[in-house]
């Protein structure tokens, strides 16, 4: 057995030492000023025009759905929604630095990265009217998106059990030698979880190639960060664990990607996990149950909604000459038309037999959930008005 | 044919399994060079590398969120949690992850390839932190299997058939047995099926059901009765969730009595479950109420540990309560 020692790293003081709160110092990478011009220093990602023009029509597309959405849910039409407005770059840049084969699991605010790997408009309709033509069938509240084709991890409520999840999925495929990543989004809020905490120690101990991203928005519901955490953010926490630690401004597009772009090449090369913080804010309340003007005021919001990315995106994209505000304009209504098609759509569309209540429960429908089911169907036939959705189709 | 006790058993079957699947891996709290705390994954980082079996990270739940992802990406993991005691940080993941992964995603994705291996149980003393039976709570949880052995040539058998099932099981194994029972286990690669009950001993005045280590107590208290000219029955539930509910009322059908015998506390115990369920199956066929013999409603205690358990002249005594009625 070979002699180990964990002091081997750790060096001597004779006074009494304190590492005070902030004396790690995490920079934010910012490569774009809000003017559309780079910092100097700043060396612009390896960006071409046509993912450039998707990372940015994607952003535009997000703000159109979350907005009609939002309208919808106002309407009665869907019973919950939940928006990303203020936060676009950081899903759909960070989207954009991976490859198809790379899995994501992400949280619930991480619809533009979803959108970017090509989940269309139709997709979203069917999973938020949790009808038939979802894949998941119904089962799960408005925004629980998955989709096995994309690599897309179908979402669950529970905050932060994705995270050592994403460290299995990733081990996963280093033991199959795929030539890819897992990457895993959460907020600042989630990262108080266990699971945060877990999940990380484990990838950095057993060497998974997983990118962990933070969203550090602000706030948890109504919970500020201040009053989520007293250290320096999330970052400092991944220093901690030994895992590589990139803080990101979060509403800087070309800065997600770089930092991602980045994450993935070491994730695969070292085979190690790395820690995303991206600094952005919720400029959206936490979801359509939630009113924030009870818990912060409109001139904070006002500065960061001068922070936009997608107005910091468009001047960058001027400056290159690469933005074309006739054909923004139009697929931004196009964008809208489509939303309201799909919506009147999706509604039509029925709600899964009521045999599908039992399966998928486990891989064959067990016995005693064959007996409930028929018991079930036998009720419904006695009282087919008070089960309108689905009495029209047992027969 | 070899002699194995339940141990050498269980590392038999893990042996078994990841010398035909590559895809196995094996993790959990001292798993790895070590070989568990109980030796159940002796030298399995030896034959099949530190890629394949290794120590984790002393956090539960850790092991079983890494164990879900690990499933939904097509690998089969045999996760280890050292005590059953020592479940409930993994309770989220567990009822929330586990057991929901295929239904919320129907059936995208999966993590059917999971098991997690738990020692449960108590007669070790072990007090209130390494004795505890916790199928219950689990059996409330849709989506999971749970199994338990009650002898070595079982736990190979059913372990290797919950590995290959293409749901999540837990499957818990009785420490108190883990030396102490010895049985002829055949080497080659075997299963015994999951979702069935299994008919240790039968008999006709009386059906006698547990699970795990308390079958012996079963034979025992059985033996007791058979001296007063009692005909015991006795079932091994094996599966506590799908649980074998029809062999269990054919049993009862013919005897007209029924005596469930576990661990757990009595208050919301699996026995509470069977008891309602044949009492509407078998109504019109009982002689007497079911009779439960349990766990007392207290937590696991340490110097009464002998007087906590549902031992077998506890239940020789329900059984001759059962047959006066």
């Amino acid at each position: 057995m070979k002699d180990r020692n964990h002091l081997a790293r750790v060096s001597t003081t004779h006074q009494v030492h304190i590492i005070e709160n902030g004396l790690i110092d995490i920079p934010m990478l910012q490569i774009l000023q809000p003017d559309g011009s780079l910092h100097k220093e700043a060396k612009e990602p390896d960006l071409d025009k046509d993912t450039a023009t998707r990372i940015y029509d994607t952003m535009e597309y997000i703000r159109v759905l979350d907005e009609r959405m939002i309208g919808a849910q106002r309407q009665g039409r869907i019973s919950f929604y939940l928006a990303s407005t203020g936060e676009e770059a950081a899903a759909v840049a960070s989207a954009a630095a991976l490859s198809d084969n790379d899995m994501i699991m992400s949280q619930y605010r991480e619809q533009g990265a979803l959108a970017y790997r090509g989940y269309t408009t139709s997709q979203f309709m069917n999973q938020m009217f949790s009808n038939e033509a979802d894949p998941n069938k119904g089962r799960q509240m408005p925004i629980h998106y998955g989709d096995k084709p994309l690599n897309f991890m179908t979402i669950s409520s529970p905050l932060g059990t994705q995270i050592p999840q994403a460290s299995g999925y990733a081990y996963g495929q280093k033991m199959a030698g795929n030539e890819a990543v897992t990457i895993c989004y959460f907020g600042e809020g989630a990262a108080s979880e266990g699971d945060f905490h877990a999940g990380l120690n484990m990838a950095a101990v057993l060497n998974c190639p997983v990118i962990f991203f933070c969203r550090n928005n602000g706030y948890a519901i109504s919970t500020p960060a201040e009053e989520q955490f007293a250290g320096d953010g999330i970052a400092s926490r991944g220093i901690g664990y030994g895992v590589k630690t990139i803080r990101v401004d979060g509403n800087d597009p070309l800065a997600v990607y770089a930092a991602t772009q980045r994450a993935r090449e070491l994730a695969l090369e070292e085979s190690c996990p790395v820690l995303i913080e991206a600094m952005t804010y919720r400029l959206a309340a936490h979801s359509t149950s939630d009113d924030p003007t009870g818990y912060r005021s409109r001139e904070e919001e006002d500065k960061w909604r001068a922070k936009d990315p997608i107005q910091r995106m468009a001047k960058w994209l001027e400056k290159k000459g690469w933005y074309d505000e006739a054909a923004n304009k139009k697929l931004i209504e196009k964008s809208r038309q489509d939303v309201l098609a799909a919506l009147k759509e999706a509604e039509k569309i029925d709600v899964c037999p009521i045999d599908d209540i039992v399966t998928d429960v486990y891989d064959e429908v067990p016995w005693h959930l064959k007996e409930q089911v028929d018991e079930l169907k036998a009720h419904i036939r006695k009282y087919p008005d008070a089960y309108p959705k689905t009495s029209g189709r047992v027969k | 044919m070899a002699k194995m006790n339940l141990l050498q058993a269980i590392n038999n079957a893990l042996i078994t399994e990841m010398e035909r699947d590559k895809r196995v891996m094996v993790f959990g709290e001292d798993v790895g060079h070590f070989g568990g705390v109980f030796r159940a994954t002796s030298h399995l980082q030896e034959k099949f590398g530190k890629g394949r079996c290794f120590n984790t990270p002393l956090t539960e739940q850790g092991i079983i969120g890494f164990a879900n992802g690990l499933a939904s990406q097509g690998s089969v993991p045999v996760a280890e949690i050292q005590f059953g005691d020592y479940i409930f940080p993994a309770f989220d993941q567990i009822v929330n992850e586990t057991a929901k992964f295929r239904y919320r995603s129907g059936g995208q994705f999966d993590v059917g390839s999971l098991t997690i291996r738990t020692p449960y149980g108590g007669g070790i003393a072990g007090g209130l932190y390494h004795s505890q039976s916790p199928e219950a709570f689990f059996a409330h949880c849709p989506g999971l299997k749970i199994v338990i052995p009650r002898n070595p040539y079982q736990a190979k058998g059913l372990l290797l058939a919950s590995i290959r099932d293409k749901n999540p099981v837990l499957f818990m194994e009785p420490k108190r047995l883990y030396r102490a029972s010895v049985s002829d286990v055949p080497e080659d690669d075997y299963e015994l099926p999951l979702g069935k009950a299994d008919v240790v001993q039968e008999g006709s005045d009386i059906t006698l059901l547990g699970w795990g280590a308390q079958i012996e107590i079963l034979q025992k208290a059985a033996e007791m009765a058979l001296e007063d000219g009692v005909s015991c029955e006795i079932i091994d539930l094996r599966s506590i969730l799908p649980w074998d509910a029809k062999a269990v009322a054919e049993s009862v059908m013919k005897t007209g009595r029924l005596l469930i015998n576990h661990e757990a506390p009595m208050t919301g115990g699996f026995a509470s479950e069977v008891a309602a369920t044949i009492q509407e199956r078998c109504f019109l066929y009982l002689e007497a109420p079911v009779a439960r013999v349990c766990g007392l409603d207290t937590p696991y205690p340490l110097a009464h540990e002998k007087e906590y358990m549902p031992d077998q002249y506890k239940t020789y005594e329900a059984i001759k309560r059962t047959l006066n009625y």
